[in-house]
């Protein structure tokens, strides 16, 4: 044995091969270089632009204004929390909406394949289509939504939904929500599909109730996913952009302007590229702090907990 | 065996799956609803649910008013097909290099890659017009393509390489005992090996191509002729007059298509995306 891996080392050697480490440097170049170029150099270029002034007309360097201007601007803390408030109530309602989904899909009932596949057309279809169709839809003078809530006799008259600050807001929640709950129902719902049936048999037998089943050992064994579910969706809908254009655009009166909003109001429709970057690095800096918190604070409750 | 739904609870597992379901495709229904009412109606009767007056004009009289809407369908499924095929070309190698190679900086480098997750377009317009520009992209395919491309790699990294992990490695060591090149190896031993997995990762990046096609759209692009569908639409919703109806019938007429083809993907789809990420 010993002198057969002897001869084969050399072998080995003979063909010239590249070492791992070459080769893998090399495989990953593409990719690598993509990201660099769209990705990381204007990420750099923000970060740069940032310090200036620059519009259309040219650019000076300008040390921190731009952040001291936005960090005195009460508005732009309104729209920091705003942006908060947005991601956390949707997130947490996607997540909800998704487990409730996933359950049900997840019954033995007969007709549960066709309901498997009715849940997924908001999410392979355009974002921007779905929201046309919400638009449409919460409109005051034919939407639907008004005219359920009036032959239902929840209100007296025609609502716009779009055009009152706090209804605004909560309808493109909704409309976040629905684009959102597709992708992690189904998610959640492979998950279920992992999970052992031995445990559920196992607590069946000493009596366990349908409700302690899915506290205890459904929740549980499907954590990993619902917790990867959640900051994924987090930052995705932090940075939800589409949606709340189409709808609002940040309107009326600034009652949908999330941070992603405001900066591509400032920094493209204004062509303010200085003050906008600095918003746009803003975004950056608290999205990374919120994921590595996040990140930290799962790692702790893991070793607290013992991870599986 | 476990305990069965009694008969009372199937019946409230169903009447919550409907009211879910209903959620779901409510959009769907009232566009359809719209899209077969003439306009006129649309805009003078208070809501109602049924009426007589349903015709398929709305379906003939778009192609008037959006004259371009062949074209925004086409661009939409090239634009998307375009950028799936650019990052599977460049996922694959790098998804191999992480799911079998040991070497420095992996696991920082992978992170580096995830981290990118973090961004989108939006984050970085201003500095990607102008690379765009210098690269003469502007105003082209190419606006919308390469963006797109960039960020989907991650994804497309992260899903592949869970699935090039689950083929043995034997049959890999097998092919170089015999001399084949690594280069050989991963053409002819691990692509026919993975290509459940590509079609999975192919199609997940598709969904991820067609379904954000809007703010590179209309951002970097201001011709029509080669706008994708949402943003071409979008176009017809700013005025003051929207034939909604139109609107509507040239959504659905424009998601028929992809829509159709992901019928037939769905089952294959679902299994082996969730698998990939779930397993991790």
């Amino acid at each position: 044995m010993t002198l057969v891996a002897e001869g084969a080392a050399p072998e080995r050697m003979q063909r010239r091969e590249l070492s791992d480490r070459a080769f893998a440097w090399l495989l990953i170049s593409p990719a690598l270089l993509f990201i660099l170029v769209i990705v990381v150099w204007p990420l750099a270029e923000t970060i740069r632009l940032s310090f200036t002034d620059a519009t259309l007309g040219g650019e000076n360097f300008v040390g921190i204004a731009n952040y001291a201007a936005l960090f005195a601007d009460p508005k732009f803390w309104q729209t920091v929390g705003r942006t908060f408030y947005w991601m956390v109530l949707a997130v947490s309602l996607k997540l909800i909406v998704g487990l409730i989904g996933a359950s049900l899909l997840n019954a033995a009932i007969p007709g549960k394949a066709l309901f498997r596949v009715l849940v997924m057309p908001p999410w392979v279809i355009p974002v921007a289509i779905g929201v046309i169709g919400w638009k449409w839809m919460y409109n005051g003078y034919f939407g639907l939504i008004s005219g359920l809530l009036q032959e239902f006799g929840l209100v007296e008259d025609r609502v716009a939904l779009l055009a009152t600050k706090t209804s605004a807001f909560y309808s493109a929640i909704v409309t976040d929500v629905w684009v959102g709950t597709p992708m992690v129902t189904l998610f959640f719902l492979a998950a279920m599909q992992g999970v052992s049936k031995d445990l559920y048999e196992a607590a069946w037998v000493d009596g366990a109730s349908r409700w302690y089943r899915f506290r205890r050992i459904t929740i549980p064994q499907i954590m990993p996913v619902i917790v990867s579910m959640a900051l994924l969706s987090a930052i995705w809908t932090f940075n939800s952009f589409e949606i709340i254009w189409i709808l609002t655009e940040g309107g009326p009166r600034g009652a949908t302007t999330t941070l992603i909003i405001d900066t591509y109001k400032v920094a493209i429709s204004s062509q303010r590229f200085g003050e906008g970057a600095a918003r746009a690095v803003v975004i950056v800096v608290l999205l990374a702090t919120f994921s590595l918190f996040y990140l930290w604070f799962l790692n702790r409750v893991n070793r607290q907990y013992g991870a599986k | 065996m476990i305990d069965r739904l009694t008969l009372l609870q199937k019946i409230g597992v169903y009447i919550a799956t409907f009211f879910f379901l209903l959620f779901i495709l409510m959009p769907f229904i009232e566009m359809i609803r719209v899209s077969l009412r003439p306009m006129s109606h649309l805009m003078t009767a208070d809501f109602t649910w049924w009426s007589e007056d349903f015709s398929l004009q709305a379906y003939r009289d778009m192609w008037v008013t959006v004259p371009l809407l062949g074209r925004y369908i086409f661009n939409s499924i090239f634009v998307a097909s375009a950028v799936t095929l650019i990052t599977m070309i460049v996922v694959i190698p790098a998804a191999y290099a992480y799911a079998r190679l040991e070497f420095p900086f992996k696991s920082l480098s992978l992170g580096g890659f995830l981290a990118v997750n973090m961004f989108t377009g939006a984050v970085l317009l201003i500095p990607l017009y102008r690379v765009l520009r210098s690269l003469s992209m502007l105003n082209t395919y190419w606006a919308m393509i390469i963006p797109g491309v960039a960020f989907l790699i991650p994804t497309g990294i992260w899903l592949l390489r869970s699935y090039l992990e689950r083929i043995p490695r034997e049959l890999e060591e097998a092919a170089y005992v015999d001399g084949a090149s690594r280069l050989y190896t991963l053409r002819r031993v691990v692509l026919p090996l993975a290509a459940p997995g590509l079609i999975v990762v192919g199609t997940a990046v598709f969904i991820g191509a067609y379904a954000q096609q809007f703010l590179f759209a209309i951002t970097f692009n201001n011709v029509r002729e080669i706008q994708p569908l949402p943003a071409g639409l979008y176009e017809f919703i700013g005025y003051q007059d929207v034939t909604w109806n139109e609107m509507m019938a040239a959504a659905l007429t424009g998601i028929t298509p992809v829509m159709i083809v992901f019928l037939f993907l769905q089952k294959y789809l679902v299994a082996g995306l969730t698998a990939g990420a779930v397993k991790e």
